[in-house]
């Protein structure tokens, strides 16, 4: 049977043309940025020329505002808790929503414990912000305010721009984690006003070990991690150049790509969202319109999601859920939870994240599967009626 | 070498489970678990003369939860309601090749369904 892999969420696979671009940094052209002689100049270059590129893909003021880390969880934590320690004499204040990664919300935490005021804004039933909260929770004290620019695990898209301009009335940085969406939808960090945002190298078909953080001229922060001052001082650790060089080739290819791709993948999401909320009791999660192209995510009644992933894989077709048993917490999606969804219905739940290894033609393959695994798990359900 | 993901034997009785469905009328039920915890579990028994001669089961939950009810109807089955008493929770992981830690406790609830179902048992023959 034919792998049809629908977990592009939870890894992708690097594209070739990065691989062979970046290849040459790691084996042949090696070299340390920080050193003076060729090899390092060459590799300096590299770093540089890839720091252009990722500018561009979010429309940056220039590349000096792209820091290099080495994935998005790093990224996170240092706008984070980068802001809000150098900027604690004008507050002490962070805010998130409620949907936001773990490496926005723990950061959070942290800083909480640190006698910090954190504060997380609700979602409605579609996982859109809640911009009353917004604008009744950030504050003059507010330093930093963290809300994704789409979500990974029901792929709504938040209305950044006016979120921007609630953020800006009282309080201080916006943070936009956009791991999610970069790639699959325009961004633009200058039209949005935003003033730090995280990137991952892998969620752009990029090597997997970096990340990158936009950080806008004049924006204040400090290091998390003290060492070698590479970065402008503000991340230590001799830069994975053959990552790096990949992000911004991948990067680059997904600027020029990303419309045509998009569009691709809509019609699939479309096609798979339309034929699986036929089945009884399946719902779609997360927003019918503003949602990204790649991502249809759903919640089955009266089963549990890692039979759902189990089954699915005997077909061997790969997707995600937010339920409590694959997790390491053994709680249910925070997102699913939040969206307010119970916990018996966040058990049930499916994401599937399109990339470029799907066709419209294996649309077939994945209903057929999504429904015969469905009503096999309800046989054995004592809560559905179909086993009675 | 730690084990990742399940043993083969989880996987064998998730995608083949024995003795899924209801029996009407049983001599024995037992319900375990909670739905907002992700697993419950419903075991019926059939019994005659203090043998179990049928068992069935229904399950909503992970693989590990499908798996383990599979595997406790088939330890139980034919066995004297004495001795299907003392299968435990570590015999039906045993048997599974075992389980990864996590699900040890939160998705390993087939031998209590199968208890609940014994001493439903005992005591609508108390009765009689």
């Amino acid at each position: 049977m034919k792998r049809i892999y629908l977990d592009h969420a939870s890894s992708m696979p690097v594209d070739l043309r990065v691989l062979s671009f970046a290849l040459p940094f790691l084996a042949t052209n090696h070299g340390n940025p920080s050193s003076l002689h060729a090899a390092g100049v060459d590799a300096k270059q590299a770093v540089e020329d890839a720091r252009k590129k990722v500018s561009e893909l979010i429309h940056a003021e220039n590349e000096n505002t792209i820091l290099f880390t080495g994935g998005a969880t790093e990224a996170n934590n240092l706008a984070i808790r980068g802001t809000a320690l150098r900027n604690s004499v004008s507050g002490k204040s962070v805010v998130a929503s409620t949907i936001e990664h773990v490496s926005v919300l723990n950061p959070m935490k942290e800083l909480q414990k640190q006698g910090f005021t954190f504060t997380t804004i609700p979602v409605d039933s579609t996982g859109v912000v809640s911009l009353d909260d917004l604008r009744k929770f950030v504050k003059k004290d507010t330093i930093v305010t963290s809300i994704m620019y789409a979500n990974n695990e029901i792929g709504t898209i938040e209305p950044i721009q006016q979120i921007s301009k609630i953020v800006h009335e009282q309080g201080m940085y916006l943070h936009v984690d956009a791991v999610a969406a970069a790639g699959r939808i325009p961004l633009d960090v200058q039209r949005d006003s935003i003033d730090l945002l995280t990137l991952s190298s892998n969620d752009l078909y990029g090597p997997p070990g970096a990340g990158a953080l936009y950080v806008k001229p004049g924006v204040k922060l400090q290091s998390i991690m003290p060492g070698g001052g590479q970065e402008r001082g503000l991340r230590s650790g001799t830069e994975n150049v053959f990552a790096i060089a990949g992000m911004g080739e991948a990067a680059r290819l997904a600027k020029e790509e990303m419309i045509q791709e998009s569009k691709r993948l809509t019609a699939i999401r479309n096609s798979l969202i339309s034929q699986i909320i036929q089945i009884k009791n399946a719902y779609l999660t997360g927003h019918p319109t503003q949602r990204l192209p790649h991502h249809a995510s759903f919640r089955f009644s009266y089963i549990e999601g890692e039979s759902i992933l189990l089954n699915m894989d005997m077909y061997n077709i790969q997707i995600a859920t937010g339920s409590a048993c694959s997790s390491k917490t053994l709680e249910p999606s925070h997102v699913l939870l939040a969206i307010g969804l119970k916990h018996e219905e966040a058990h049930g739940s499916m994401v599937i994240t399109l990339g470029r290894s799907n066709t419209i033609d294996d649309v077939p393959q994945i209903t057929k599967a999504v429904s015969e695994t469905v009503h096999r798990l309800r046989m054995m359900s004592p809560l559905a009626k179909e086993g009675r | 070498m730690a084990q990742v993901g399940y043993s083969k034997k989880v996987m064998e009785h998730f995608m083949n489970p024995q003795n899924v469905g209801v029996i009407e009328n049983p001599d024995g039920y037992g319900k375990v678990g909670n739905p907002v915890c992700g697993d419950l579990m419903e075991i019926f028994i059939r019994v005659k003369n203090d043998i179990i001669t049928d068992i069935k089961f229904r399950t909503f939950g992970c693989g590990s939860a499908i798996a383990t009810s599979s595997m406790v109807t088939e330890l139980a089955k034919g066995k004297h309601v004495d001795e299907a008493l003392k299968i435990t929770r570590a015999d039906v992981a045993q048997e599974l090749d075992g389980l990864p830690p996590q699900k040890m406790h939160c998705s390993n609830l087939a031998a209590d369904a199968l208890h609940e179902a014994i001493k439903d048992y005992r005591n609508k023959n108390k009765k009689k």
